[in-house]
């Protein structure tokens, strides 16, 4: 593998080909924050909270951490007021439909969503998409819809309790954990992914 | 037909079918692209073949099915070759008028011709103020070929490019020559065709592809469909040749669903061009091997989006890829993918054939050649119109557009799709190319122009565009899915007067997350309906906020319809026409409307005879007080 060095915030990081800025700034023990990521999975790049700005040759631009590969002579900011504000801004249009995230989002200034929503608390993440797919190979679940009525539903329910492996191990990885960790019978009852993810009980 | 094995066959066979061809016997050529076949073109055919039948014609006139010349707004269109006679507007009881009068009397049909503002009568084509100003290098041969039959295309010297190219240019010679050219992306971006195809050519991978985007999805836009749909072999040789130029064997034609005519015509010259041996192992006699497969979209907007229409290629959903690798380098399968717009691929023939020189002879510094734009709205010749790059705003809407319908003042031009922005009449004179329209913070996308009037209400426009957005979006990256979302229900509430002050700084601050974290061109260029309306129709936003006044009437929620005491006549119009019964009155009574059941159609104002005018719709004040019911009318001097 060959060499990269690039400079995060001022540090000269030494990482290799093929790795991505974010891998690149963990293993320097600089830290971008993500949500969507998991290092066990392949990146999704849908939350956009590990955005920061790159630059090389004079041109920056704004770039997500988790899918932008390394280059020799990159320069990366990862706290900048702009990507602050822009984190900021995706926390805040998250919590208006997941308040399950108060915790995570009040970490990054945010009290109280400006916006209205539904509350869905599942903030499509697809941790537990990829988990079924990539990993245990189930193929179970998947996104359903397009634009904003896109949710995560098992692939078929009509089938879903021969497909669903009951491994409840995507309970963990989800960022709201609002997936229960105990349900009574085989596959959710039933339900889909999206159903467990309202949370009825609780509200 | 047999395999064409050498350029010199291609030149024998096209001489062969000129042969069998008298240029000099009439020709009646009927349009039959989508816009006139909504007028019933295929039952002028018809009535044509019918009545030459009758007449004794039959063999004596030709008739030829063609593709859309682009005056969608007169159709069905029929033009009369050798003369270039265009009739308009052509029903099927005008045909026999048509061939007694002038195929076999050789006199014109007047009330058939175009008629300027003048009154003045237009006999041919190419005097027609709609064509006159335009520059149809693209978009001119599809009133002269059939689309299904190659020979047509090749009659009038199609193929020739590719012959030249495969026979007496070096690949690289192909590539220097679009590079030359300058020829941009004519789907959106505008990015360099020749460099594109440069880096699939240099880009490392087994197989390469070429595809031509054909997800035309814009509202109102129609250029790609019309070129599909009319010359589909001009795209196939134009693809030919840059696969040629790329080193690529495999292409894509991405069609979308929804057109339906366009699959069919470019489905059938892929099998004559098969047959002809202009695709396939050794195209022409050359060691050059390329074929092609037509892929139907299955139509979602995000699709055109070129790594989102090759993951659709592979069989799955349509969704944008990650692609700071550009499909370019890593497109279908992994593999190098070169995808161009059908019109980026019509160019194609032209530049090999014609030359660098002569193209970039059209246009500006910038931006070379022509566009074809879909001209739709609020202006008197809707339809497909081809200009050099360059001409401005007003050239297009004025002079070719034939200004705005009924009088009406302009007020703005959207151009380049839903995600493109709306300039205002100040600047209308802007020249129009690639990077004037990005300047002016809208874009060139791939055609679509939308002219809008006084009429029309800009927060409600950037609200219908940004809704189109919301569900297209494919609902992936947060900041496109919710961000639009969310904007969408700021444009709602500042429509339905809820606004509240803040709101226009709220949407500035959402495009930007938008703007700047989504990642395809979707999301990055969706703020823009909202953006450019804030910069140059601020006074709206604030009027609906602040005065919760629509000035132009359009948003419902903002507008009540009063009848005014002293105009009113009593003629009970308003009252039958009401759809909800809200007007109450009699004959000789004050007509009044019950603002509670009104719905705010705006049907009494439509309807109230316009010497009455009695109708007025109100925004941003209170309705005054209704008169007593049973109320005499104040009978206006000299009526009834």
């Amino acid at each position: 593998m060959n060499k990269v060095k690039l400079n995060i915030d001022g540090k000269e990081v030494e990482s290799e080909e093929g790795m991505t800025v974010l891998e690149a700034a963990r293993s320097a023990g600089i830290n971008i924050p993500t949500l969507c990521y998991h290092e066990k999975l392949a990146p999704h790049a849908a939350c956009g909270i590990c955005i920061v700005e790159i630059s090389r040759g004079g041109r920056s631009r704004l770039v997500l951490s988790c899918i932008y590969n390394v280059e020799d002579g990159l320069v990366v900011k990862t706290q900048t007021p702009k990507l602050i504000k822009h984190r900021k801004m995706l926390m805040e249009l998250m919590l208006a439909s997941s308040p399950a995230i108060a915790d995570l989002a009040r970490q990054y200034g945010v009290e109280k969503p400006r916006f209205e929503d539904k509350i869905t608390q599942c903030v499509l993440c697809g941790r537990c998409v990829r988990y079924c797919n990539e990993v245990k190979k189930a193929n179970a679940i998947t996104f359903v819809g397009r634009g904003i009525n896109r949710r995560v539903a098992f692939v078929d329910e009509a089938v879903s309790k021969g497909v669903c492996m009951d491994c409840r191990e995507c309970f963990g990885l989800c960022p709201t954990g609002k997936i229960p960790r105990e349900t009574d019978s085989a596959c959710f009852d039933g339900l889909t992914i999206q159903d467990i993810l309202f949370d009825k009980k609780g509200k | 037909m047999t395999r064409l094995k050498s350029p010199a066959a291609l030149e024998r066979a096209r001489k062969q079918i000129l042969s069998q061809r008298d240029s000099q016997r009439p020709c009646v050529a009927i349009c039959t692209g989508t816009g006139c076949q909504s007028y019933g073109c295929n039952k002028v055919y018809t009535a044509f073949v019918n009545e030459l039948a009758n007449t004794g014609l039959q063999g004596k006139v030709d008739i030829r099915q063609t593709g859309c010349p682009g005056f969608c707004e007169r159709g069905t269109i029929v033009v009369i070759t050798p003369e270039e006679i265009c009739y308009l507007r052509v029903k099927p009881e005008d045909v026999p008028e048509i061939v007694s009068t002038t195929l076999v009397g050789k006199r014109l049909v007047d009330r058939l011709l175009y008629e300027d503002s003048n009154g003045k009568k237009i006999a041919y084509e190419g005097d027609i103020p709609f064509y006159k100003r335009q520059m149809r290098i693209v978009l001119g041969n599809n009133r002269l070929l059939d689309p299904k039959s190659i020979d047509d295309y090749i009659a009038l010297g199609g193929y020739s490019a590719l012959a030249k190219a495969l026979f007496k240019m070096s690949p690289e010679q192909v590539l220097e020559e679009v590079k030359r050219a300058n020829l941009r992306g004519r789907g959106g971006g505008g990015f360099p065709a020749g460099t594109k195809w440069e880096t699939t050519r240099n880009a490392p991978g087994t197989t390469k592809y070429v595809i031509v985007n054909a997800d035309e999805g814009d509202p109102g836009a129609f250029m790609d469909r019309a070129l599909l749909e009319g010359n589909p072999h001009c795209i196939l040789e134009g693809l030919i040749i840059g696969a040629y130029a790329i080193g690529s064997h495999e292409g894509y034609v991405y069609v979308r669903q929804e057109y339906p005519m366009a699959t069919e015509n470019v489905s059938i010259a892929i099998g004559q061009a098969r047959e002809y041996g202009l695709l396939g192992k050794g195209i022409l006699g050359s060691g050059f091997n390329f074929d092609v497969t037509v892929h139907r979209g299955a139509g979602a907007f995000v699709s055109g989006e070129s790594s989102a229409l090759m993951t659709a290629l592979e069989g799955m959903v349509g969704e944008p890829r990650p692609k700071y690798i550009h499909t370019a380098v890593s497109g279908v399968r992994g593999q190098p993918s070169n995808l161009n717009n059908v019109e980026t691929w019509a160019n194609v023939p032209l530049i090999v054939n014609k030359g660098s020189k002569w193209f970039t002879s059209i246009g500006t510094a910038g931006s070379k050649g022509t566009k074809i734009f879909a001209l739709v709205g609020k202006v008197n010749n809707t339809g497909l119109v081809e200009v050099p790059m360059g001409m401005t705003l007003r050239e297009i809407i004025y002079d070719i557009g034939g200004g705005l319908r009924q009088g009406k003042k302009f007020k703005a031009v959207q151009t380049g799709g839903p995600s493109g922005g709306c300039i205002p009449e100040s600047l209308l004179d802007l020249p129009v190319d690639f990077d004037e329209l990005t300047k002016v913070g809208s874009m060139m996308g791939s055609g679509g122009m939308i002219v809008m009037d006084e009429d029309n209400c800009m927060v409600d426009i950037a609200r219908y565009f940004t809704s189109f957005l919301g569900d297209e979006s494919c609902g992936k990256c947060v900041s496109c899915r919710v961000g639009i979302g969310q904007m969408i229900k700021i444009l709602d509430r500042i429509c339905q007067g809820k606004g509240q002050r803040g709101d226009i700084e709220l949407l500035e601050e959402l495009c930007e997350v938008v703007r700047d974290v989504s990642l395809c061109a979707l999301g990055k260029t969706a703020p823009n309906p909202v953006l450019s309306t804030i910069r140059y129709f601020r006074d709206e936003y604030e009027a609906h906020i602040e005065q919760k006044r629509c000035p132009a009437g359009v948003c419902k929620a903002l507008v009540s319809y009063y009848i005014k005491p002293d105009k009113c006549q009593g003629c009970q119009i308003c009252l039958r026409d009401c759809p909800v019964e809200a007007i109450t009155g009699g004959k000789g009574l004050v007509h009044i409307i019950d603002q509670n059941k009104c719905t705010r159609c705006g049907t009494c104002l439509e309807v109230c005879p316009s010497r009455f005018a009695a109708v007025a719709r109100l925004s941003g004040e209170p309705v005054p007080a209704a008169p007593p019911l049973g109320t005499k009318v104040v009978r206006q001097k000299g009526k009834q």
